[in-house]
């Protein structure tokens, strides 16, 4: 992928069981559908996990951002695990610590707080996805 | 696991992120765990079985394990087999939606009515597995 191409991969939590999971996730489709979409893609985390080789090529020849959803990782460790490095490590619940009046809650789907929340954060990370993507 | 009732099944699904197949597997999922089948089932994030412990990696030795996955490239069914253990049942969500005759939802998220035939389907099939898995337990 050349420079004119170059998209900043973000790669959020896969976590069912927690809201900062969901968080995660919400945070990433605000990032890749709505704030950033021309210089954002998505990869489904788990692709790393069964060493898929163009999940592997894309977060090894791209910036990567990754959002995680409690302190085991997940996604920081997988990206490791398959060759890359990310630009940028984020966890979700650091957005909360600094939107406090947002508290995200709910499994499946975040509460309106949730949502709310996940657009704050992603409005937080559109100036460093500007600055990865602009990056030779 | 042959010698102590089995009460638990395991529930691994694939997250899915950059399709809508995803979103269904992790709704439908959900519903299982929360609402039909609550007693019966656990899940575990998949990446943790590389960025867990031994501990995660032995959940399918724990649990019988059903995997959910949202394409073809079946990642929850491999890395459960590859990293913890084979899995007792092994579902697709595409080939439960054919056989329903439902589409796949076009949205990845802010799931509604909808997309509510789709999740239903695969959370139904879902609790079934549960319940023959357990039996065969």
């Amino acid at each position: 992928m050349d420079k004119t191409s170059r998209k900043v991969v973000v790669l959020p939590c896969s976590g069912i069981g927690k809201a900062y999971g969901t968080l995660a996730r919400e945070t990433a489709y605000e990032l890749a559908e709505r704030v950033r979409p021309e210089k954002t893609t998505l990869t489904c985390l788990p692709l790393l996990v069964i060493n898929d080789p163009d999940a592997q090529k894309l977060v090894t020849e791209n910036p990567v951002i990754t959002i995680d959803g409690c302190p085991r990782d997940c996604a920081r460790k997988s990206l490791e695990a398959a060759g890359g490095t990310a630009a940028q490590a984020c966890q979700a619940i650091k957005f909360y610590t600094a939107h406090k009046d947002l508290k995200p809650e709910g499994l499946a789907q975040l509460n309106e707080a949730g949502r709310k929340l996940a657009q704050v954060a992603a409005e937080d990370l559109a100036a460093t996805v500007d600055r990865l993507a602009a990056d030779g | 696991m042959m010698d102590i009732q089995v009460t638990k099944v395991g529930i691994v699904s694939c997250s899915g992120e950059e399709r809508p197949e995803g979103t269904v597997c992790r709704m439908a999922c959900r519903k299982v765990l929360d609402q039909l089948r609550p007693n019966e089932t656990v899940t575990i994030c998949l990446p943790l079985f590389i960025a867990g412990g031994e501990e995660e990696r032995a959940f399918a030795s724990k649990y019988p394990t059903i995997t959910v996955d949202g394409c073809d490239k079946r990642c929850a069914a491999k890395a459960t087999e590859a990293l913890s253990g084979k899995p007792s049942r092994s579902l697709l969500v595409p080939e439960i939606l054919e056989k329903h005759g439902l589409a796949v939802p076009t949205a990845r998220r802010d799931y509604g009515p909808a997309e509510e035939p789709a999740v239903r389907a695969v959370a139904d099939e879902i609790a079934q597995a549960v319940d023959q898995t357990l039996e065969e337990a």
